[in-house]
């Protein structure tokens, strides 16, 4: 009977680790339907490693917003350091010990008493995060794809931040031979006047149950992450990591037109011309329309968005009305591969077409049009995430695959053909200019 | 000061046997729209006060490729390229400066996987560095004590993080550059980006130059400086519609410096 809790632990443990990591098979697996991207990872290794320790551990970009990039950072070092706490759950539950580590005296005292004023800290943040959310109400918070889901998650992840602090101190205030220890309990100790008049055994049955239910709630915001935009504090890692290196400006050129093009332009022979028709029937599809059009990088990108918004709070078009929010275009990916995903499971590991795909049923070309490729969402992005390059491979796909660009832009398209200029003038007539009086 | 440019064509030095300094890539704007033309010809009057060896390839141009490229069609964009490319090889070009931030881009960071490697600059980079060389001397003229703003192309800024060239020129003129509040980095596009220019905008509730022109007129500036000529469409167009008693002149930044210089 004895060994009851600690086969019970294990077998949360096991369960709970096991559930996430076949998620995490799953996460890997859906970004995998992606198509390859050429990243050398040979070259630039050292700059990919510096822009993930400064940009996701150093979280350089959070704080260009400083007070909210304040509160973020606070959060984001407390999860962190709280979780070395976790250690000790761990091994306390697994082996039936209690505070395995306070052998360590004053050092734990040092550990526990940083971890506890973190966990105020922590409060404190997450509360003015709520109230930014539910009270003053931000503006980028509130935009039509935030209603639903992306609204509850948010408020979910802060109750979840919440509770679990809030377990963290009132299992340390409850335990009784901790606070007589009197080393480390330096919020607890203030809040254990409140339960003084409770019996040893009624403080040790709360203990014990605010000690089951903090593991129970860390374990399950583990296995939430899957789930929630909240999984950007795994992604944001492989998310910088990978990020493009070249200017923000750099379009990649497409390799299978420069195949095509160098074949348009290099012969001329109905023989090679029935080898250039015979190759444009491989299957060949230029931009994208659907989710497995578009590569990994921004597969990972969208499980990675954590929708805070930043991108659409700079995006031009949207600041003037228009549909296009860059965080939106993140969002539909995201969902849209989560539809293919499960479509995948329901049929035995392999997609059944469902007649959808992400333009059009998830993303509108009026969205698309009202890009104007200026790169602030790119530039704002905390975590280094690239809505344009989706943005402009879905054009792509509406010109080369179904030529249904906007009529003015068709007129662009054709002057540039015709005469070399996105207007109609002549190319005889360039050096005008020298002799024009102006 | 002469009123007639010198502008030789790369077939004109090949003639001559002769190599220019740089090649000078004026883009379609800046040959065929009237407003640009200007920036063209002050950028011409600037390198030719001060002997810079330059060629333009004249009636070889043609479109970067750019606009077609941001609507979507890749294909014409590469054809573009490559036939450009293919007749900036043959006349063995090795530097090219442009006053466009788009064709800067495109034949800066989009051309080299096609084959075409060269060094690119934008206008306000290759005056800066004239000026570093000592060659370029810039004194303010009328501009001296004026307030002027910058807008940011976001083609030369964000997409090629060149935010100081331009404004380094605009203090030797010495005039007071105040800068806008979303600026640099976090400057705002002046709505012609991505094809934009050559269609109407999707429904909104404001046109994004407008928006930008607003920022303008906040900053109380005499003048806003550019280096772009799309960017310098957009805005002019916002200055007339906000109409504003005071009025706002939109200028190129070779343009200050050809006034400034009286050339």
């Amino acid at each position: 009977m004895s060994y009851l809790p600690n086969i019970t632990f294990f077998l949360i443990l096991f369960l709970s680790l096991g559930y996430f990591i076949s998620n995490f098979i799953k996460l890997r697996r859906n970004i995998n339907l992606g198509i390859d991207l050429d990243i050398d990872l040979s070259v630039n290794r050292k700059q990919r490693w510096a822009n993930m320790a400064k940009i996701a551990l150093g979280q350089s970009k959070m704080v260009r917003r400083p007070i909210v990039g304040a509160l973020h950072v606070i959060v984001y070092v407390g999860f962190i350091i709280i979780n070395i706490e976790l250690l000790e759950i761990v091994i306390d539950g697994l082996i039936g010990t209690h505070r395995v580590f306070s052998g360590m005296g004053v050092f734990y005292g040092f550990l526990i008493a940083s971890f506890e004023i973190l966990a105020v800290l922590v409060l404190i943040a997450v509360s003015v995060f709520w109230i930014r959310r539910n009270i003053i109400k931000v503006k980028r918070f509130f935009e039509n794809s935030m209603k639903g889901w992306p609204k509850l998650d948010a408020d979910l992840i802060l109750y979840f931040e919440i509770i679990l602090m809030s377990l963290f101190l009132l299992m340390n205030t409850t335990d009784v031979a901790f606070q007589n220890m009197n080393n480390g309990n330096i919020v607890s100790g203030y809040i254990y006047p409140l339960f003084e008049n409770y019996s040893v055994e009624a403080l040790h049955m709360m203990e014990r149950t605010f000690w089951w239910m903090h593991i129970i709630g860390v374990l399950l915001f583990l296995n939430y992450l899957y789930f929630s935009k909240h999984l950007h504090i795994l992604l944001a890692f492989p998310n910088t990591f990978y990020a493009s290196l070249e200017n923000k400006g750099m379009m990649g050129n497409l390799k299978s037109v420069t195949k095509e093009v160098n074949l348009m332009l290099n012969d001329s022979s109905t023989d090679q011309e029935e080898n250039f028709e015979e190759n444009s029937n491989e299957m060949m599809k230029f931009g994208a329309s659907d989710v497995s059009d578009l590569n990994w990088l921004q597969l990972l990108n969208a499980y990675s968005c954590t929708e805070c918004g930043r991108c659409t709070s700079v995006c031009p078009a949207n600041i003037t009305g228009k549909k296009l929010s860059p965080r939106k275009i993140m969002m539909n990916t995201r969902d849209r591969l989560e539809e293919v995903s499960r479509n995948i499971d329901k049929n035995k590991g392999s997609f059944v077409n469902d007649g959808k795909k992400l333009i059009d049923d998830y993303i509108s070309r009026e969205e698309l049009w009202a890009c104007t490729s200026c790169n602030a969402c790119v530039e704002e992005c905390p975590i280094s995430i690239d809505p344009l390059s989706i943005i402009l491979d879905m054009r792509r796909y509406l010109v080369m695959e179904e030529a249904s660009a906007p009529a003015e832009l068709n007129n662009m398209m054709s002057n540039i053909e015709n005469n070399g200029a996105p207007w109609p003038y002549n190319q005889m007539d360039r050096l005008n200019w020298k002799d024009e009086s102006l | 000061m002469s009123n007639t440019l010198k502008v030789n064509t790369m077939a004109d030095y090949i003639a001559a046997g002769k190599s220019p300094e740089i090649l000078f890539w004026i883009g379609c704007a800046g040959s065929f729209d009237d407003r640009a033309k200007k920036i063209t010809k002050a950028f011409v009057k600037i390198l030719n006060s001060i002997n810079v060896d330059f060629a333009v390839l004249g009636k070889e141009e043609s479109c970067s490729g750019d606009p077609a490229k941001r609507a979507g069609n890749e294909f014409l964009f590469q054809m573009q390229a490559v036939s450009n490319i293919e007749i900036l090889n043959s006349y063995d070009i090795k530097t090219i400066v442009t006053t466009c931030p788009h064709c800067f881009n495109t034949l800066k960071n989009e051309y080299p996987s096609l084959g075409g490697n060269y060094k690119v600059y934008h206008h306000t980079q290759f005056l800066k560095s004239l000026l570093n060389e000592g060659r370029l001397k810039i004194k303010g003229g009328s501009y001296k004590g004026k307030k002027i703003t910058y807008h940011d192309p976001c083609y030369l800024g964000r997409a090629n993080n060149e935010y100081e060239a331009p404004r380094d020129l605009i203090h030797k003129l010495e005039a007071e550059l105040i800068e806008m509040k979303r600026c640099k980095k976090d400057g705002l596009c002046c709505g012609a980006g991505g094809a934009q220019m050559f269609k109407d905008a999707e429904k909104g509730n404001k046109e994004i130059n407008i928006e930008r022109t607003e920022d303008v007129k906040e900053t109380k500036a005499e003048i806003v400086a550019t280096g772009c000529p799309f960017c310098n469409t957009m805005l002019t167009d916002g200055a007339k519609t906000i109409e504003e008693e005071r009025k706002i002149s939109v200028m190129d930044i070779s343009e200050l410096i050809a006034n400034a210089q009286e050339l």
